[in-house]
């Protein structure tokens, strides 16, 4: 029930932001962070409260709901989403607090603000697939009006563009989706459950494990949430959103949006269709590298310091592509904790931005120099995430990464060692143009234009404070993470090289 | 059963001939023009018939000698009619367009649509089904013809009855060729003396030629491609309650028939090596989808646009009719009533708009949500639910469709569909954009009467709760057409998926 309670207390919270009187917008605002609050304080219960010596769901709850066709409310938790859970509902109460500049139409904002939570909180628990596709759209929504209403200069191009993108692949996911609910069973026992449908793909003989079924749904899921990682050439869309949107939500576009595309990668495509997964590892690495050396190439080039941040996310979100590509222990670890990791960072650098922005009104990284000297805890905060974002080692980016390019460098595709060697390429990149950037904005002669300046004030520092410390914390303690899904990933590692096996792809 | 016997089974539909007859009758008397009277009499006489179609509880018997069957099935589609009938009605009410000095035929009108709609869900029997399809397409006619000072107006009644001589001229052939073939007009036995048609090779060709031809006729009545002509013409140029009328109510009496002959009729040849209508089904329906969406993409009046989206929603209709399986036939009696509720909410906002600010096209929209809030939210959960999002109900619809296809093993078909209803957003995501995005001067705020705000919830609340409250609503489509479902459909469902 616990879990039942965190999913939908932001929805809740959306009747009664709605139910406050006209131009109480500061009541919405603290009514929104209190209500953002409560996730939270479940999610931290849920993680210091789970038991990571199995692999098993933990808080389940199965009530039947549309009982004609298997689909049932069935939720719970396991180490990688009580992961997840909880990186979303620690951004919860911290994308509240960057959004407190938010003039025009506070209860509106607040109330789909609260909207996207449910759906994202409740997309990590479903272990129904017909609820995770249901959570899976529902951010769609809040999603659109947030960046088209509250967005910058092109929000309804970067709105419908996101909405659009989105709906392309999960319509095929959900043709996917359906394909496999009819594979499951005689009609009338057929499911939807994630659980039982994984069991049943891994049975010999059941028409769910035929390797030729699972290629072609594989496709069908993988459209789905390449759109949302994004992974080339379906990013288009994460350049615009991401710079249009406002600061929070590009924040909850990078921190848990993303993560939605990967999770359900591993969640689905890895776990529930291990066949299609071994036989699809080779291109899909491919397309991580492509992803890593192409969204870091972008972010070098670009004078915009958000749309830099936005194309560095591509790059990184590349290295989870290839940590699941990978398909064994070292790789899949280090793509989960990378989703965590970058949930963190670029929250952190998104924050970053909206600071600078709200102060400076541009964006032009060209257009600043020497802000290091008036604003030295600015600077600080900034070279703690970038260095983050670029590996450094003793901040967690670095495990992440590290991780899962020592998983792929023994990964099951062909030609492991020189796609892995290539995508480092994509680190270096990386520390190039954080550099760069540091030392255009920070470094250097001061910028008259900005003699006046404000330093970061203390709600901003509130809301980057949590991240900033996680950063390092799991830079020097990542088994703080990783143990939660130890175990999990071996019970994936297992299923997918017994079935790998069975199809002769590895030795 | 005989004819006096049957008269029992009938009250439903005297009632509705008593209906019009009265309200032709009071439409004499002089104060009818200035009141409602007419409009009161015929939202009366819906809801006496409801009520004898409620009492009458779920009998299934062939009428009048084997000419019409009362079985759930038609009784479902009777409802759906009345109901969007009902709706229509108080829409015209409300309407600005409409003559107060002719109001009075046209409820006498709408009334009398329902006696044809009723018989072409129940006939079982081709004559009956041909007499029905014209009642109702004569009165629809009228209907769309009926702003006379208006060109847009008679140019749609024009066109609809050119097209429509055309597409039941065609139809009555084809009927003649199966009434040839077979020796009888009754649709069950036209089923099993099919088989044996079909069993002789020159006969083939003729029976092939007799299915194209009864697809034109229906294909126009749910206005499917190649017989949508029609569609966007009459839609726009007809009164906006009619439109709605036309988009809902005949569109579900199409399909009544559709299936009553397809899944009777043509449904009985499980060989279809011989003629295989299933692909026939599948194409029209892929064309008239893709059709519908792409022609709406660039529309800037919003009754054409909803007017080209109700055909696209007639192709995704037609994927549950292409394999006649009982999933198919549950997934078209759920879609239409999501249907009624998103697509009617939508046509009552564009009323709503249209008398307030004058106009019907998309810059008329802009800014409603600080104007007119329920107005802007109800409208964006209508057109998200034409779109297939969940949570809404037309997300459950649009899901039970693409079920009842990929059951057949239809993947092409569905992957179609799954692209057209991401098509389709970006269409009705511009009203939506105008609504909530875009700037206006005015900023008066706009209100409404509490009836209408109260109609209008009455539309979106079912949007959300058709979503929720699936399962139960699911189980009275489940007990209405138990029985209906004949054998052979399983074999062709078999036969395709291999």
């Amino acid at each position: 029930m616990l879990l039942t309670w965190m999913i939908f207390i932001p929805l809740i919270g959306m009747v009664l932001v709605l139910l406050l009187p006209r131009d109480q917008d500061n009541a919405a605002r603290w009514l929104t962070f209190a209500i953002t609050l409560l996730p939270l304080l479940i999610a931290v219960f849920l993680f210091t409260n789970y038991d990571n010596s199995e692999a098993g769901i933990q808080h389940e709850l199965t009530i039947p709901w549309i009982e004609s066709f298997g689909i049932s409310y069935h939720i719970g938790l396991d180490g990688l989403s009580v992961t997840l859970v909880l990186l979303t509902a620690l951004l919860g109460p911290i994308c509240v607090g960057a959004s407190w500049k938010i003039n025009k139409g506070v209860k509106a904002y607040m109330a789909l603000f609260l909207l996207l939570e449910t759906g994202m909180i409740g997309f990590f628990c479903a272990l129904d697939l017909f609820l995770f596709y249901v959570f899976f759209e529902l951010t769609l929504l809040p999603m659109y009006f947030l960046v088209g209403i509250w967005g910058g200069e092109r929000r309804e191009y970067a709105a419908i563009k996101f909405f659009l993108y989105t709906l392309f692949g999960s319509v095929l996911m959900l043709v996917a989706m359906i394909a496999v609910y009819l594979k499951s069973g005689e009609a009338g026992a057929r499911t939807f459950d994630i659980i039982e449908l994984t069991q049943l793909a891994q049975t010999a003989g059941h028409p769910l494990a035929d390797p030729d079924f699972q290629k072609i749904v594989f496709l069908g899921f993988f459209v789905g949430f390449a759109v949302k990682v994004p992974i080339f050439p379906f990013h288009t869309w994460l350049p615009d959103a991401h710079v249009q949107a406002p600061t929070a939500i590009s924040v909850i576009l990078a921190g848990i949006l993303l993560k939605m595309g990967t999770y359900g990668l591993v969640r689905i495509n890895v776990t529930m269709l291990p066949e299609g997964m071994a036989a699809s590892a080779g291109w899909l690495a491919i397309l991580a590298v492509v992803n890593i050396i192409y969204g870091s190439l972008c972010a070098l080039f670009q004078t915009d310091f958000k749309k830099m941040v936005a194309y560095s996310s591509i790059g990184h979100m590349g290295f989870v592509i290839l940590g699941i590509a990978a398909l064994n222990k070292p790789g899949i670890t280090g793509a989960i904790l990378q989703m965590f990791n970058h949930g963190v960072i670029s929250g952190m650098l998104f924050l970053l931005v909206g600071v600078i922005y709200d102060r400076a009104h541009h964006r032009d990284i060209n257009g600043f120099g020497g802000l290091g000297a008036k604003m030295p805890v600015y600077t600080g905060i900034t070279t703690l995430a970038f260095m983050a974002s670029l590996g450094l080692p003793g901040l967690s980016g670095f495990v992440g990464e590290a991780l899962s390019l020592l998983g792929a460098f023994d990964g099951a595709f062909d030609n492991a060692k020189f796609l892995t060697i290539l995508s480092t390429i994509g680190i270096v990149i990386g520390a190039a143009y954080f550099l760069w950037t540091l030392q255009r904005i920070f470094l250097g002669q001061l910028n008259p234009k900005y003699e006046e300046i404000e330093e970061i004030n203390a709600r901003e520092i509130a809301t980057l404070l949590p991240l900033g410390v996680l950063t390092i914390l799991l830079g020097v303690w990542p088994h703080f993470i990783i143990d939660m899904f130890d175990q999990n990933v071996d019970a994936i590692v297992k299923a997918v090289n017994a079935s790998s096996k069975a199809v002769g792809i590895l030795p | 059963m005989n004819s006096i016997d049957s008269l029992q089974y009938f009250v439903p539909e005297l009632i509705i001939i008593g209906t019009a007859l009265l309200a032709i009758i009071y439409d004499l008397t002089p104060d009818s023009k200035h009141n409602n009277g007419t409009a009161y009499i015929a939202l009366g006489g819906i809801a006496l018939t409801l009520i004898a179609i409620f009492s009458a509880g779920l009998p299934s018997e062939f009428l009048f000698d084997g000419m019409i069957k009362i079985d759930g099935f038609s009784i479902y589609f009777k409802v759906i009619v009345l109901v969007t009938t009902a709706a229509t009605i108080i829409f015209s009410m409300q309407s600005d367009e409409l003559d107060p000095n002719t109001k009075g035929e046209y409820y006498s009108i709408l009334i009398a649509v329902n006696l044809g709609m009723f018989l072409m869900a129940s006939s079982t029997n081709l004559l009956i089904a041909y007499l029905a399809l014209e009642t109702v397409s004569i009165a629809s006619y009228i209907l769309a013809g009926f702003l006379t000072h208006n060109r847009r107006s008679s140019e749609a009644a024009f066109k609809y009855i050119i097209y429509g001589a055309v597409a039941s001229g065609t139809m009555l052939f084809g009927l003649s060729l199966i009434f040839g073939l077979t020796g009888t007009a009754s649709i069950p036995e036209i089923g099993t003396r099919l088989a044996e048609v079909i069993a002789e090779p020159n006969s083939r060709l003729a029976v092939t030629v007799a299915t194209v031809f009864v697809m034109a006729g229906l294909g126009y009545k749910i206005a499917s491609v190649p017989f949508h002509m029609w569609g966007p013409d009459v839609y726009e140029g007809a009164p906006i309650p009619v439109t709605a009328f036309l988009s809902v109510a005949s569109k579900a009496a199409g399909f009544a028939l559709l299936i009553r002959i397809f899944y009777l009729g043509f449904g009985q040849i499980t060989d279809l090596s011989t003629t295989n209508w299933t692909i026939l089904l599948a194409v029209v329906s892929a064309l008239t989808m893709t059709f519908g969406n792409l022609a709406a993409l660039p529309q800037n009046n919003v009754k054409r646009l909803l007017a080209y989206s109700s055909i696209a929603h007639g192709g995704y209709l037609l994927m549950g009719a292409v394999l006649l399986n009982d999933t198919g036939i549950k997934a078209i009696l759920f879609y239409l009533t999501i249907y009624l509720f998103m697509n009617l909410g939508a046509f009552f906002v564009v009323i709503l708009v249209s008398n307030r600010l004058g106009g019907e096209m998309i810059e008329n929209y802009r800014n409603l949500i600080s104007r007119a809030p329920l107005l802007a939210v109800s409208m964006a959960l209508f057109l998200f639910s034409l779109t297939g999002l969940p949570p809404l109900a037309g997300f459950s619809g649009k899901w039970l469709l693409f079920t009842a296809a990929l059951e057949g093993g239809l993947y092409w078909l569905v992957v179609v569909a799954a692209l057209n209803s991401a098509v389709s957003l970006y269409y009705y995501i511009r009203v939506v954009r105008a609504m909530f995005f875009e700037k206006s001067d005015e900023e008066t705020p706009l209100t409404f009467t509490f009836g209408n705000q109260l109609l209008l919830l009455f539309f979106a609340v079912p949007t959300v709760l058709l979503f929720v409250f699936w399962e139960p609503s699911y189980q009275v489509i489940e007990t209405v057409i138990k029985g209906f479902t004949p054998d052979p459909v399983s074999k062709i469902t078999a036969t395709i998926s291999q």
